[in-house]
């Protein structure tokens, strides 16, 4: 343990203490072109992302592709360099007195591809415990053996098996086991069942719904597809282009989705119910370049309510009247923004 | 498929046939199944052997000459393969000569994989500004065709052993890096690294466990693919007269020795030559067998 | 394109300034002194320190480097030790020999390669395709020297039908363009032309074979295209690849040269090398790699931008 004998796996700060909190996280990827291969222009990935999250909760976090949901997800386990902003765990900010190398112990990651995920050449076995090995916990292959047997892999016929023997579920299994070998206590899945078979998708949501319970997890749940985060999810968080556009109790988002974005989503989810038709249009076109994106609100070039303080003026996150924990970026919910409706919502 | 992914089904379900030893076995058997490349094997082993063994073979003397018996024909009574110009017999001549020329030939790319594999596997996983220094040196060293490089290096350091070997490394570590960098940085994009480095395992540790394994077969191909090329320009050096030093037997050396002997006894003068394109085809479709049996493509 | 061609200039500058580095440690790694060739075997030191300081041998490295480029860029390489002449004269005049024997090496190699790629592809699986495979894996395994030396033998010493040595009748090294000087380049073109055809159809047999088994051949072939037809798309798919390889090979061509110069006695660089290594002639050897290497250098840029121009994909990265 580097900088002192803190040990990020032992609760620190009680329950009232967020687990992970994230202020104004920034991320641009640079573009280079030209003749001598200077920066030309950059994608604004993430840009000024902030967040909560409760020890026990799992935090769904939702978008179209390319609005930073990944790159966020990478940024929280420090494979990608974030270039401002604070990321504090239990209390500890990294980089301060939470080194990188405990953060990694105690934040875990799950990805989507499960098969590109597992080195081709290593067993089963040797794939689950190389993260406790790594860490120098005691009996690796021990442990991964455990972890093996707890996400349903009998490890007397797994074990030493190589990942292109294993069906797609199974893979993700496997490196759900790995993770989890790690006794980590923030699970951050990106995409983590969205490759697979309705079917098995169902039973591995099952899997980490158990194991959250047995193993007193907290997880960051990304996905694209909503049933799936409603199901798993305390909170949900939109997110934009790079920004947050709305965070809120999964319940109340459910009934009424504050921000137009999150609306036209919403919308182009498909009904089983016959009665409930989509009323709302979806959404007109792809979203913006995120290299040079839309200045003010974010939204306002594919926005039905768009006025003009929407191109001028950028809206920050705020509680709405009736639930202050349902948080929305918008200039319709603030009546001093100047938006013509402003704080009447969206029109009914 | 979606069947047979439900927790019954997974723990009913067969076990597949497991490859224990996995990737390495099954190279071996697809090796094995492929006569040409077992043919070539076994002729470059017989040269290797009886180079190595050569004074234990019952052999004449490769350094005694005659002045009587010089250039004596191919089926000449005691000397099988004739005589050289200085009367000494072929056949011992061109067995010792492997020697030399096997060494020299092949050391040169197996300090190559070494030093140009490390160099491009580093360059391939750190990338920004390690990668830029060692891959623009590379590229002047691309700049140069490889004979003129080995004979520009091994003229300027005169001839000798050491020095053939020093100028052939050097020729053959900017090829065998660009490779390795390439193949490094296509590894490192890969997921499996990322969720390796997720689990706070440092660099290197990295490297040894994920990135080796994946990169080294396509490397030690790429590399194996140059050892005709460095056999054919070991043996040219010493026929240009800046490789090995007479009196001691070398293919190229001989080559040239007997230029002298072409209007006298021409097939005799070719012989030394027919050594080294035997090695140089048999290691050239060697290399086109392990390509095949270890699924590596351009 | 214009700026492509910016870029790619831009990006040949260091790998110049690289290969001009190279040159001069060339001579910095040689053994003993330069100068031993010239000075007299009785000179005092203050003689040797004169001659030094006449040379520029007693500054620093990178001055000295300073000074070679530039009289380098001024077009003066210094002058041969062993004859006293300007290395420039003497390189410029074997090189313009080794790029005949390279030009014509390459016209004899590069139209019986692609053709033999084209059939070993178009044809993969059959016993043409085999036997073109042989013929490609013979071509860059052999060692050419001694090819040389197999067809000086059945061509100059059993049949006597072509000179072995020299580019001219009795020695002489100006050329003509007539058959008593062209017999002398047949031999040594045809040699040095096996490799580039073993390389040539190799590369264009993948490329052919690559490219018919692609969705968009199928495609011509489904829109109801002629055999022909289809051929002529594949070639101009495969031209860029194939036009690249054989720039590189031209290139190589003149450099690799320098082994079957010596086996047949041709005035051009290689020999000159060849001497210049013997008689440790030091400007001599520097100049004639550099010559050679800035060739080689150049004719990489001018492939970059031909491919670049036949497929603009390229221009992009």
């Amino acid at each position: 343990m580097s900088v002192t004998d803190y040990t990020p796996t032992i609760d620190t700060g009680g329950p009232a203490q967020p687990l992970l909190t994230v202020n104004h996280l920034r991320k641009y990827f640079p573009v280079r072109g030209g003749i001598l291969g200077r920066t030309q222009a950059q994608v604004q990935a993430v840009d000024g992302v902030s967040f909560a999250v409760a020890k026990g909760e799992t935090l769904g976090i939702v978008g179209e592709s390319g609005c930073g949901k990944s790159t966020t997800a990478k940024l929280l386990i420090g494979l990608t360099e974030k270039d401002a902003g604070e990321i504090i765990f239990d209390g500890h900010a990294l980089g301060e007195r939470l080194s990188l190398k405990d953060l990694r112990r105690s934040v875990q990651m799950v990805f989507q591809d499960s098969y590109a995920t597992l080195n081709p050449r290593m067993t089963i076995l040797a794939s689950v415990a190389f993260g406790a090995r790594v860490q120098g916990l005691e009996d690796p292959e021990g442990l991964a053996r455990k972890m093996m047997d707890r996400v349903g892999l009998d490890p007397n016929r797994f074990a030493h098996r190589y990942p292109h023997e294993l069906s797609g579920g199974q893979r993700q299994r496997v490196n759900i086991a790995r993770a989890l070998a790690m006794s980590p206590r923030l699970v951050v899945l990106d995409e983590a069942v969205s490759a697979l078979d309705k079917s098995v998708e169902a039973q591995v949501l099952n899997l980490l719904s158990d194991l959250r319970a047995e193993f007193g997890l907290t997880y960051i749940f990304i996905s694209h597809d909503l049933n799936v985060v409603r199901y798993i999810s305390d909170r949900i968080l939109v997110m934009y282009l790079g920004e947050v556009v709305e965070i809120a109790p999964v319940d109340s988002i459910w009934q009424e989705q504050a921000h137009p974005y999150t609306r036209s989503l919403f919308s182009a989810m498909p009904s089983m119910d016959p009665d409930n038709r989509t009323q709302t249009p979806p959404l007109a076109g792809d979203p913006p370049n995120p290299i040079d994106p839309p200045k003010g609100c974010r939204f306002h070039t594919r926005c039905r309510f768009a006025s003009d303080v929407c191109k001028a003026k950028t809206p920050s996150l705020a509680g709405l009247a009736r639930n202050q924990a349902h948080q929305v970026a918008c200039h319709l919910y603030d009546s001093t923004s100047g938006h013509p409706q402003a704080g009447q919502g969206i029109p009914a | 498929m979606a069947l047979s992914e439900t927790p019954v089904e997974i723990a009913a379900e067969p076990a597949p046939v497991a490859s224990p030893q996995g990737y390495w076995s099954g190279v071996g058997a697809r090796l094995l199944r492929d006569p040409l490349t077992m043919i070539c094997l076994g002729v470059v082993a017989l040269l290797i052997l009886s180079a190595v063994f050569a004074p234990w073979l019952g052999l004449a003397d490769p350094y005694k000459g005659s002045m009587i018996a010089r250039l004596k024909p191919i089926g000449t009574e005691g000397h099988i393969l004739g005589t050289d110009e200085q009367g000494r017999d072929m056949l011992a001549r061109l067995i010792y000569g492997g020697r030399l020329t096997l060494f020299i030939g092949l050391t040169p790319v197996v300090l190559a994989f070494f030093i140009g594999g490390a160099l491009g596997v580093v360059a391939g996983y750190v990338g920004g500004f390690v990668n830029t220094i060692i891959m623009r040196t590379v590229d002047v060293f691309f700049a140069f065709p490889s004979v003129l490089l080995a004979i520009a290096i091994s003229g300027a350091l005169g001839a000798g052993i050491v020095n053939s070997l020093v100028s052939l490394t050097i020729v053959f570590i900017p090829p065998i890096t660009r490779v390795a960098e390439a193949v490094t940085s296509g590894v490192r994009a890969l997921d499996y690294i990322d969720a390796a480095r997720a689990t706070g395992a440092n660099a290197l540790t990295v490297i040894r466990v994920h990135v080796i394994g994946n990169v080294l077969s396509p490397i030690f191909v790429y590399a194996t693919s140059l050892t005709s090329v460095c056999m054919i320009l070991a043996a040219g050096l010493s026929f240009l007269g800046i490789g090995v030093r007479p009196p001691e037997p070398e293919w190229g050396l001989m080559l040239n020795t007997l230029r002298s002997a072409i209007y006298v006894n021409p097939w005799l003068s070719a012989l030394p030559g027919v050594m080294i394109f035997i090695t140089s085809l048999c290691l050239n479709l060697l290399s086109d067998g392990l390509r095949s049996a270890m699924n590596v493509r351009d | 394109m214009l700026s492509y061609l910016i870029r790619r200039l831009i990006l040949v500058l260091p790998v110049a300034f690289g290969v001009s580095v190279i040159c001069f440690l060339l001579v910095q790694i040689a053994p003993g002194d330069p100068l031993t060739a010239i000075m007299p075997v009785d000179a005092t030191a203050d003689e040797q320190a004169a001659m030094r300081a006449a040379y520029g041998l007693d500054k620093p490295l990178p001055v000295q480097y300073a000074i070679w480029i530039g009289n380098l860029v001024q077009g003066d390489m210094g002058k041969s030790i062993a004859t006293g002449r300007p290395v420039a004269a003497e390189v410029f005049g074997a090189v313009k020999n080794s790029l005949l024997l390279a030009v014509s090496a390459a016209v004899i190699a590069f139209p019986i390669g692609i053709f033999l790629g084209f059939l070993a592809g178009y044809f993969q699986g059959t016993w043409i395709d085999r036997a073109v495979t042989a013929v490609s894996i013979m071509g860059v395994s052999v060692p050419n020297y001694w090819l040389g030396i197999v067809l000086v033998i059945i061509f100059s010493v059993n049949l006597g039908w072509l000179p072995s040595m020299g580019a001219g009748p009795g020695g002489s090294s100006a050329w003509e363009w007539d058959w008593l000087h062209m017999r002398h380049l047949v031999l040594p073109a045809v040699t040095l032309a096996v490799v580039p055809i073993g390389i040539v159809s190799r590369t264009v047999r993948a490329l052919a074979g690559d490219i018919l088994t692609q969705d968009f051949v199928q495609a011509l072939y489904a829109k109801g295209m002629s055999r022909v037809d289809v051929l002529r798309h594949v070639a101009r798919n495969a031209a860029a690849t194939a036009l690249s390889v054989m720039g590189l090979q031209l290139g190589y061509l003149l450099g690799g040269s320098i082994l079957i110069e010596t086996v047949f006695n041709w005035p051009g660089s290689g020999f000159l090398l060849s001497n210049a290594i013997f008689q440790r002639d030091l400007p001599l050897l520097q100049g004639t790699i550099l010559v050679l290497a800035l060739f080689f250098v150049a004719m990489n840029l001018i492939v970059d931008v031909a491919q670049a121009a036949i497929d603009p994909r390229i221009q992009r990265t």
